[in-house]
């Protein structure tokens, strides 16, 4: 036996670490919880991240630098629902002879505020109570989980409405909808911030930290904040939807942000004057079209958003399969073997 | 484990799977060999070890020979062949869709990685362990086959009331002690598994040790053990296989491997484990200096 | 049982607090509603006195009459004897029978829409999850368009499309008001076909824009599960493909759908509402529109706690199923 000196007494007895062999088939066996490094949280290039940002940008681009270049959207005209390209009208004009493209325009920019708005003061009020309370735990937790819920159970747009139609027509501007919007809807991302900051709350550097004497507001914003960046961004993304489609209902109704063109209020004159028993099209489907695109194209984003909050959602998708560069006998063999 | 005189060599004369020449690639932009042009012999009713730090591709050959890869997982050279005790051979590597379906476990079985997942949370131990009659045993009734359940937990040393329960409400052992159970259900000629007690405490550990010796005593299957464990390997295989990045450097019996280490990552391998009587570090001085040998047989010599 | 007991109080909580926000709005929002009828009352000519005002406020549940405390307890009193006041735009009928009228359009179209979607929704999601990389997989773009479009739009695109070019089918309303004059037809087969013939397009309009999140949850789900170590070992169990499919990872990756019921049924319910508009559907929705636009405060505040409670009650059963199918949910509380 020899009586050598332990150098090093911590050595594990597993997974010993003088073995050079730390090779990537090791990042097949198991993914490895760690921190990630801030390169691992940005959105790998994939063509739907990348068909989202344009189409958004596009969107954002319209919605600045149009109304500049259009006419008074409440200039009104004897041409009366002409279609689209008569006299000069891009998208033809409505009952009070008004141009639907400059409405567009406005409109566009109208619900992107708004939505704007909704998704920055949702995500305060679910990192609020979802993040804080989850962090602190205890009693706090326990009773702003049970808030989140009753909230989270009470169904939103309805609620919306009777506030919205007690708020008389003059004071219901853009910032109060947004308010209203935003307290309705902040519920749901509250709950999926407050799971997951449960589980990084639990890892070991946290608690290394926590232990180590850190301030909460330290450990809160260093330790833990940066590991609920995507799954915020993915939420905001979502609440950014959820309002503009809230406030399309809501303006649909009559009860919109008074005196503001957004792309609800446009479908609110048109169902009011009967664009669809008169044909006109171009009134209404123009400005639903646009929330449709708005909202894939947010929804692209969050698509690889999700991709890195769930890497299982990475794997075995056609540009994954095309990367891995197998030929269609060994596909059919893999799934043979998979029976699927 | 000390015994001089050389068992025969069952892996020659009886063997029940034979590997050839195996390859398996993960294919991407930066395509990784995980396993290498592979050959080896379990024989009928031995314990063979395979060992290795994580990632050197000794599940990916397990998953491989059982052809449980999903891509980007591709086999791509060489065969897997099963004899069975009745006298016929498989060609795992050429079994299609429902041939493969029903070759799965009856001939197999698996204890797998993460055992503690390995359950079903949602549907209880008694549906998970009748899946398995209903799929490969159609003809069973229902009263027998619940009796077969009951008699596989008995088996494990887990009481038969414990058919009811779902997964959650067992143990970490109890519940790898179930797994054994299904693994066991067809009466399979090999068992494959795959760190099984690597979640477990180390009395729970040797508890579920004692009973695969001593089930594999009882049934003569043979025993495909995966682990980073070497002096765990070194106690209860016959023989073991040390991978390193995707190839065998060493296969031989554990006594021979153990005290004349021929290849120069089993000894670092073997060096880097604290052993328990001291005696190891003897033979390996004996055989060729190791760096950092000494480092850790201080701390109990 | 404990879990069902606790899940019975948090719907309690939760009721509650529905029951009291209706209570405080009215009274904490910077309009005065009686005021607001006054000057309706007063626009259309009609004489308007304080014992009007009076009136008013009483049919308004009290509002401003006597303390907070003296109000809530009344209303607590009034909606236990099943009192939601009378409305005012159909004045002197009571809010009560016009939601019992409205409630079964309502309860038959978004409960079936939303099961169909539901059903229709998981089923894509299972198969999309199943086979990565499949042309259903592929479509999962075009889906979430389809979830971003607002009901209402989508509403009037079919209605633009189905009657009014092709004829198809009527433009609005529940049944066909001219062949069932009366207001209770009963429940014979020409009716009842006329219901479901009416039924088409609103029902489309819900299942095409709730399905596609359906489906995206699920199949996001189902990709997760897959990778579950126990779907491996059901694979090496030489399970049947289909027992692997849909016992082992489709009965897990369903359970986050459910758990996750509360908040798109928050999305169906809004968009349904919005969705009845436009088809002039006879349900709920098109009462709190109406009430909406002729300041109907009564009735609006019985549509959302009629809304609210069949919210809470649908979140429920999902809630006690979920208990059904899932051992954890039981053993965690």
């Amino acid at each position: 036996m020899s009586n050598t000196p332990d150098p090093t007494p911590g050595t594990p007895p597993l997974a010993p670490p003088d073995l050079d062999l730390v090779e990537e088939t090791g990042a097949v066996e198991r993914v490895i919880e760690r921190r990630r490094s801030i390169t691992s949280l940005l959105p790998s290039r994939s063509p739907k991240l990348i068909a989202g940002l344009v189409i958004l940008a596009v969107i954002v681009l319209y919605a600045i630098v149009m109304p500049h270049f259009v006419m008074d959207p409440r200039a009104i005209s004897t041409d009366m629902l002409k279609p689209p390209g008569y006299g000069g009208h891009l998208l033809g004009t409505n009952q009070a002879g008004q141009d639907i493209w400059a409405q567009l325009a406005y409109g566009t920019g109208g619900s992107l505020v708004i939505g704007l708005t909704v998704g920055a003061l949702a995500t305060v009020l679910s990192a609020f109570f979802g993040v804080f309370g989850a962090y602190v735990g205890g009693a706090v937790d326990e009773g702003f989980a049970l808030f989140t819920n009753v909230i989270l159970v009470i169904p939103g747009l309805p609620l919306t409405i009777v506030i919205g139609n007690y708020v008389p027509v003059q004071q219901r501007g853009l910032f109060l909808i947004s308010v209203v919007l935003a307290i309705t809807s902040w519920a749901g991302s509250a709950r999926v911030l407050r799971s997951v900051t449960m589980s990084v709350r639990n890892r070991d550097y946290v608690a290394a930290a926590r232990i180590s004497g850190e301030k909460t507001w330290r450990v809160l914003v260093v330790e833990i904040l940066p590991n609920l960046i995507p799954v915020m961004a993915s939420q905001l993304i979502f609440s950014v939807i959820f309002a503009i489609l809230g406030e399309a209902g809501l303006s649909f109704l009559g009860l919109g942000a008074n005196g503001t063109y957004t792309l609800g209020t446009i479908l609110y004159f048109a169902n009011q004057s009967l664009a669809l028993t008169q044909g006109a099209w171009w009134w209404f489907i123009p400005p639903g079209l646009m929330i449709a695109l708005l909202g894939m194209a947010l929804s692209l984003v969050n698509f690889s958003i999700d991709e890195i909050i769930n890497p299982k959602l990475r794997q075995s998708t056609r540009a994954a399969q095309r990367k891995w560069g197998l030929t269609p006998a060994q596909i059919k063999k893999s799934q043979e073997e998979n029976l699927r | 484990m000390t015994d001089q005189t050389a068992p025969p060599p069952r892996h020659q004369t009886n063997p029940v799977l034979s590997v050839r020449d195996f390859s398996v690639d993960y294919l991407g932009a930066h395509t990784v060999h995980a396993v290498q042009h592979v050959s080896l012999e379990l024989g009928r009713g031995e314990i063979l070890g395979l060992a290795g730090e994580s990632g050197c591709g000794k599940s990916t050959l397990a998953y491989g020979v059982t052809r449980l890869l999903r891509p980007p997982a591709m086999i791509t050279s060489g065969q897997a062949v099963f004899h069975s005790r009745e006298g016929f051979e498989i060609d795992i590597s050429a079994l299609t869709g429902e041939e493969l379906r029903q070759f799965r476990w009856d001939k197999i079985a698996m204890v797998l990685q993460g055992a503690m997942n390995s359950l079903n949370p949602v549907i209880s131990i008694r549906s998970q362990l009748e899946d398995v009659f209903t799929c490969h045993r159609p003809d069973m009734g229902r009263r027998e086959r619940l009796d077969r359940c009951g008699e596989l937990l008995e088996r494990v040393g887990v009481e038969r009331r414990r058919l009811r329960a779902f997964p959650h409400e067992l143990s970490g052992g109890m519940r790898q002690r179930v797994m054994i159970a299904m693994a066991l259900a067809l009466d399979p000629q090999v068992l494959i598994m795959d760190e099984p007690t690597t979640a477990l405490d180390v009395v729970v550990q040797r508890e579920i040790l004692d009973e695969i010796a001593r089930l594999r005593a009882e049934f003569g299957f043979a025993v495909v053990f995966i682990t980073h464990d070497l002096p765990l390997l070194l106690e209860i295989a016959d023989r073991i296989a040390v991978m390193k990045a995707g190839r065998i450097v060493e296969l031989n019996g554990s006594f021979e491997l153990y005290t004349q280490p021929q290849d120069a990552y089993t000894k670092r391998l073997l060096a880097s484990f604290p052993s328990l009587l001291g005696e190891r570090g003897d033979f390996i001085r004996s055989g060729a200096y190791v760096p950092g040998a000494d480092e850790t047989d201080g701390k109990d010599g | 049982m404990r879990f069902y007991v606790q899940k019975l109080l948090f719907y309690v909580a939760a009721f509650w607090a529905a029951l009291t926000l209706n209570f405080l709005i009215p009274r904490m929002m910077p309009g005065d509603p009686v005021s607001i009828i006054l000057m309706k009352l007063a626009a259309s000519g009609q004489p308007v006195t304080p014992e009007t005002r009076q009136a008013i406020a009483i049919q308004l549940g009290g509002i401003g009459e006597g303390s907070w405390q003296s109000q809530y307890w009344r209303y607590l009193g009034n909606l236990a004897h099943g009192d939601l006041g009378v409305s005012i735009s159909n004045y002197p009928v009571k809010v009560t029978d016009i939601l019992q009228q409205a409630l079964p359009w309502t309860i038959t179209l978004i409960g079936l829409a939303t099961v169909i979607a539901f059903l229709a929704g998981i089923s894509l999601g299972i198969f999309a999850g199943w086979k990565r990389g499949s042309w259903l997989d592929n479509l999962i773009p075009a889906a979430t368009a389809f979830q971003s479009v607002p009901y209402f739009w989508l509403a009037l695109v079919l209605l633009l499309v189905f009657s009014r070019y092709l004829q198809w089918f009527p433009l609005g309303q529940g049944y066909d008001t001219m062949a069932f004059p009366i207001l209770h037809p009963g429940l014979n087969w020409p009716f009842l076909s006329s219901a479901a013939y009416h039924a088409v397009l609103p029902a489309l309009t819900i299942v095409l824009s709730s399905v596609a999140g359906w489906m995206l949850g699920m199949r996001n789900m189902m990709v997760s599960t897959l990778s579950e170590d126990y779907i491996l070992t059901a694979q090496a169990k030489g399970l049947k493909p289909g027992r692997v499919r849909f016992t082992y990872a489709a009965r897990n990756a369903v359970l986050p759908s459910l758990s996750g019921f509360a908040i798109s049924l928050g999305f169906v319910v809004a968009g349904s509402i919005v969705t009845e508009q436009v088809f002039s559907y006879p349900g709920i929705g098109f009462q709190m529109w109406k009430a909406v636009s002729n300041n109907d405060y009564p009735l609006m505040q019985g549509t959302f706690l009629v809304i609210s409670v069949a919210v809470l009650g649908a979140n429920l059963l999902v809630d006690l199923l979920l208990g059904l199918i899932d051992p954890r949910t039981r053993a965690r509380s």
